[in-house]
């Protein structure tokens, strides 16, 4: 793995501030300075899978849109492949691709395959490499029966396959993803996670994809960032998360009767009680095993169960931190 | 297949027959280094690079045109209809003039056949520039709704795509009606053709077209600040269109002064007519400035690909 390799993306303190005009009275206009993004430092090394998560308006997009080179940082130092994407976008646009959840790139009157064939001749893609890359795209995101159809009669999960499928066909080093999944049937998100998987896998492509769906993130990254108020709040992998967090996991016991609350167990409390039934919380960084025989002792027991945290509760309560 | 071909014409190094995929990631390095026009011009200077750059625009420019006229084609009825009522559109609008001389012999001193080739020149050369670059006042609704994006994240020149976007072959019926009054207006002339006024027509249509379009381009890129400003653009390119279409001599100095210093828009066809008409230049302008059309028109090309650049930077995108 070369330095290229290591910081592929490389971000160092951007910042990207929006003047904003309001109308405050009839001629005077009041100005208001908005942080976007707000000093933001990470490094993504080359074949990394990243989710990058946020509330709206944290700064996600404008984030990526900096990284597209669509958005001119107001500050902070930006290389993608050693490129400075705002300066040089036509040359690094041939090496990544972009999905926008939201906004389509086919030609919503023509067949599926023409918008291809545009891209075909757009990046100038040689036809054996086009050739293989469509019949990859097709075969793992079901599109051999959409090629034909005009874009305009695609439901929305089979239109964004075709548009996933559209950033892929030049072999991009990165891809980024806006809010791939928005919108989507359970079953074209499964189909559009795997795919990204298998892309990632094979082609060692560099993935950053932003999600409100914690379901894409666990399935797909090793490594999230936590972004609110334009700065990370949170890099590092998932179950830090939940260190970081502070989060509980959840010991579920039924005892053979009511019971009083449980009490005495080292590291646990009883946070619920419902007839046979008792609920004990324990930091999600502990191990359960210590807990269950400490119970099992102490108590009748009969069944249990373990919850894991629900990473959006983590994720709320960061936010909620944050803000209070 | 000839743009394929052309293609490899510029590749540095065509790229080796990959028998089969292999491991991406090494092809993935080694088309980098075959394919960009950056890198097939490395080395060879900023000049070749914007030559190639020029050229992919434009390639890239007749594609996207391409794709919307068989849009438009998937709607045939439609076309047809839009097509019809735009010619008859345009002939209305002359009809106006004709139904002037019906009571008047001169207008400003003109008398119908010149005012016909004024007209005829300024439809020809702003139907020109509206056919190729009249989508560009579109811009602003795509920097509002911010479908822009999709356009700065392709490896090809935005201001080629937001020419050719939304392509409506339909605008060839002002082109068709400016060509058909030059040529009515050319044939009752009585014009002394010397080889500077036969060498000046053309010049005159390119140059006029060529400005039009950088006013075009200009309002483009003021709305990347204001988007919601095509109403301001429109009033220079449709506006000034109209304003061509009339003798200089109707106007007062003021009117001429402005669209000669400030929005050069007499030197599209007044100024280049009235000496191909042989008639003195208006506000004490000398005799030989109507062969300024093609230098006004290079210098306001240039401002306007400034401030296209500037533009460009200045987009803010929008929230999502």
């Amino acid at each position: 793995m070369t330095a290229d390799d290591a910081a592929f993306i490389e971000v160092d303190g951007v910042e990207k501030v929006f003047t904003v005009r309001r109308r405050a009275g009839w001629v005077r206009r009041e100005r208001r300075e908005v942080r976007a993004v707000d000093g933001i430092s990470f490094r993504v090394p080359r074949g990394e899978m990243v989710g990058y998560i946020g509330p709206n308006g944290a700064g996600k997009s404008t984030t990526i849109k900096m990284l597209t080179g669509i958005l001119v940082p107001s500050g902070g130092r930006l290389r993608v492949a050693g490129i400075d994407p705002a300066a040089d976008r036509t040359r690094l646009a041939r090496r990544m691709g972009v999905v926008f959840g939201q906004r389509t790139t086919l030609w919503w009157d023509l067949p599926l395959r023409d918008s291809y064939a545009l891209v075909r001749r757009m990046y100038r893609i040689p036809d054996d490499r086009f050739r293989v890359n469509l019949e990859r795209c097709v075969e793992l995101l079901d599109l051999a029966e959409l090629l034909e159809v005009p874009v305009r009669q695609l439901s929305l999960g089979q239109r964004m396959r075709g548009d996933i499928a559209a950033a892929l066909l030049h072999d991009p080093e990165v891809l980024y993803l806006d809010e791939p999944t928005i919108g989507l049937d359970v079953i074209s998100k499964a189909k559009v996670r795997e795919f990204l998987r298998e892309v990632n896998a094979e082609q060692g492509t560099t993935v950053l994809l932003t999600t409100h769906d914690l379901t894409d993130i666990e399935q797909l990254c090793r490594r999230v960032m936590v972004i609110d108020h334009g700065r990370v709040m949170y890099d590092g992998g998932l179950e830090g998360l939940h260190a970081v967090g502070e989060s509980e996991r959840t010991l579920v016991v039924d005892l053979e009767r009511e019971l009083p609350p449980i009490t005495g167990i080292p590291g646990a409390r009883t946070v619920r009680v419902e007839g046979p039934r008792q609920w004990l919380a324990f930091p999600a960084t502990a191990s359960a095993a210590p807990l269950v025989s400490a119970v099992a002792a102490a108590y009748p027991l009969v069944d249990l169960s373990v919850r894991e945290p629900d990473i959006e509760d983590v994720i709320a309560k960061m936010y909620a931190e944050r803000a209070g | 297949m000839a743009e394929a071909r052309a293609d490899d014409d510029v590749r540095a190094h065509p790229p080796e027959q990959t028998p089969e995929p292999t491991p991406a990631r090494a092809t993935a390095r080694e088309r980098r280094e075959a394919w960009g026009y950056e890198e097939a011009t490395a080395g060879r200077g900023p000049r070749a690079y914007r030559g190639l750059r020029a050229y992919q625009g434009v390639r890239v420019y007749f594609l996207i045109v391409g794709m919307w006229v068989r849009s438009t084609m998937a709607y045939r009825t439609s076309f047809v209809i839009m097509t019809l009522g735009n010619l008859v559109v345009t002939a209305l609008d002359f009809a106006v003039i004709a139904l002037m001389f019906s009571h008047v012999d001169v207008l400003g001193g003109f008398g119908l056949a010149e005012v016909t080739f004024l007209y005829g020149t300024s439809s020809t050369a702003f139907g020109i520039t509206d056919l190729l670059f009249g989508s560009t006042e579109r811009i602003g609704r795509r920097v509002r709704d911010g479908t822009m994006d999709t356009l700065l994240v392709r490896p090809v020149p935005v201001l080629a795509q937001v020419a050719a976007d939304r392509f409506a072959l339909r605008r060839m019926g002002r082109i068709v009606q400016g060509v058909v009054l030059l040529g009515w207006s050319l044939a009752h002339l009585d014009v002394d053709w010397t080889w500077d006024r036969v060498l000046l027509l053309p010049v005159m249509l390119v140059s006029g077209a060529a400005i039009f379009a950088s006013l075009f381009v200009a309002g483009a890129a003021f709305q990347f600040w204001a988007s919601d400003a095509a109403e301001v653009q429109s009033s220079f390119t449709y506006g000034g269109t109209t304003l061509l279409q009339y003798p200089p001599t109707v106007f007062t100095t003021e009117v001429l002064r402005a669209v000669v210093f400030v929005i050069p828009l007499a030197f599209v066809n007044w100024l280049p007519a009235l000496h191909i008409l042989d008639r003195p230049q208006p506000i004490g302008l000398p005799g030989w400035v109507g062969f300024g059309a093609p230098l006004v028109a290079v210098a306001c090309c240039a401002l306007a690909g400034l401030a296209w650049r500037a533009g460009l930077r200045a987009y803010r995108s929008t929230g999502s």
